[in-house]
């Protein structure tokens, strides 16, 4: 399965990596990283119709999480791809919201890497 | 006629041996003498009167200036304490301003803090994990993995150390901004300066409202080499034109709906004696009644509990203590360039 990271800060690439190294390797997870929704919008339009989960922070310059949350499910292939959504601990604002534009899952920060495992496993 | 003369005249009429022509003279040149004498005694007394008139006077007038020197007096003791009293209320009202702009970062500052704790937290964490992996590769024999394992540790240590100067920097910078002291000078990288309070005018903005967003643009001039300024008061003024900004592009977005992307594009550029921090965006303009008294204490267009009217002033006067200028470009209903000019 393809996982689409989005988030504007850069690391959050090599903490993935590591974290899923063994998985990696295993080719049971693939990786994707934007650093931006712009820049998800874009990787999105030039994949091909894989299976996809989407796992977006909520707080990027420019496009954010929820408009880009917003934007797949609104506009985009049908059916869209799996979002899963980052909140800060304790932000219920921008929960509620995810929640109503269509989010599928949640994860709060810090992340819980063995909580994120266990999730996508299930999803896959 | 004086006594004196009158014995005279007396003598003068009774004397035998005086001619009738003799007499008459001596008569008349008495009678003469004696209103010459009358006359010096008027003006004698007259004078006296004056001189007496003149001493009441000057005892009066010197009474007077005596007074008006006391209530000169009183008037200074009381200038010099009101004087006190507004430079205590104007350091309060930079304390307030100071206080008001770090509410505003609060948020912002939370934001900026959890995100480098999360990374060490995360990166302390996958560390231990590679370690753990590390001793069952050495068991396993395999070198290659063993060494891949080192250098990744290697650098997340690198970015553990780099994550926690990031909040202590926040940490720092939070502590000096709400300082009521004054600054030191320091050797201060603008680009940094600029990005890092970007950043907290950013988050602090997005916590503020949830709905506000906005299509930033930065465009940092590399050549500018450090300068030395005071970092949170330029940091102050920086803030101060990102949030002012912000909040402009908000405003216009919440009045022209969703056909209007707000933006905002901060740079830097050096040139040969001073370099320029602008902040542009493409909110509302300042119509030109306005423009006018923009850096004008107290001024605010915000609506009332929403700004202290005291931002640009500050700036203005921070920007100026540094030998720089502060301007502004703008046109109504299209965007608003505000520029910091520094000495190189």
């Amino acid at each position: 399965m393809k996982i689409l990271v989005v988030d504007d800060e850069k690391d959050v690439k090599d903490l993935f990596l590591q974290r899923f190294r063994k998985e990696i390797r295993r080719e049971e997870f693939h990786f994707l990283f934007a650093f931006s929704g712009e820049e998800a919008l874009e990787k999105l339009d030039a994949m091909e119709q894989d299976s996809i989960l989407i796992l977006s922070d909520i707080n990027m310059p420019g496009m954010n999480g929820l408009e880009l949350l917003e934007e797949i499910k609104k506009n985009y292939r049908t059916p869209p791809p799996v979002m899963m959504m980052v909140t800060a601990y304790g932000d219920e604002e921008n929960y509620n919201t995810a929640k109503r534009l269509g989010a599928d899952d949640f994860l709060t920060k810090p992340l819980d890497f063995k909580l994120l495992k266990d999730k996508l496993i299930n999803i896959k | 006629m004086n006594p004196p003369h009158q014995a005279l005249l007396e003598y003068f009429e009774k004397a035998a041996h005086l001619t009738e022509d003799e007499r008459a003279a001596l008569i008349k040149a008495l009678k003469e003498a004696d209103r010459a004498l009358t006359i010096a005694e008027f003006k004698l007394d007259r004078t006296e009167k004056v001189k007496r008139t003149t001493a009441i006077l000057l005892e009066e007038t010197i009474e007077e200036l005596e007074q008006k020197r006391a209530a000169i007096e009183q008037t200074n003791a009381a200038l010099s304490k009101s004087l006190e009293d507004l430079k205590a209320a104007q350091a309060q009202l930079i304390h307030a301003e100071k206080m008001a702009s770090l509410g505003e970062l609060t948020a912002g500052i939370a934001h900026e803090i959890q995100n480098p704790l999360n990374f060490v937290n995360n990166f302390s964490e996958v560390s231990r994990e590679l370690l753990e992996e590390m001793i069952e590769e050495l068991d396993a024999g395999n070198p290659e993995e063993v060494k891949e394992i080192a250098g990744d540790v290697s650098s997340n240590l690198e970015k553990i150390l780099h994550h926690g100067k990031r909040a202590d920097g926040i940490v720092k910078g939070m502590l000096m901004h709400s300082r009521s002291n004054k600054g030191e000078k320091e050797v201060t990288d603008i680009n940094d300066l600029v990005e890092e309070y970007l950043r907290l005018a950013y988050h602090g903005s997005r916590a503020k409202d949830k709905s506000f967003n906005v299509k930033l643009e930065t465009h940092y001039d590399d050549a500018i080499e450090k300068l030395e300024v005071v970092p949170q008061d330029i940091g102050r003024v920086i803030l101060n034109l990102i949030t002012n900004a912000f909040y402009t592009v908000h405003e216009r977005k919440k009045s022209n709906g969703a056909d209007f992307q707000p933006a905002v594009a901060i740079s830097t550029r050096k040139f040969t004696d001073h370099i320029t921090i602008a902040v542009t965006d493409n909110g509302n303009g300042i119509p030109q009644q306005v423009l006018d008294k923009i850096f004008q204490p107290f001024f605010t267009t915000k609506p009332a509990g929403e700004g202290t009217g005291l931002g640009l002033s500050l700036s203005y006067d921070i920007v100026k203590a540094h030998d720089g200028r502060l301007e502004v470009e703008t046109e109504e209903n299209a965007y608003t360039i505000f520029k910091i000019i520094l000495p190189n």
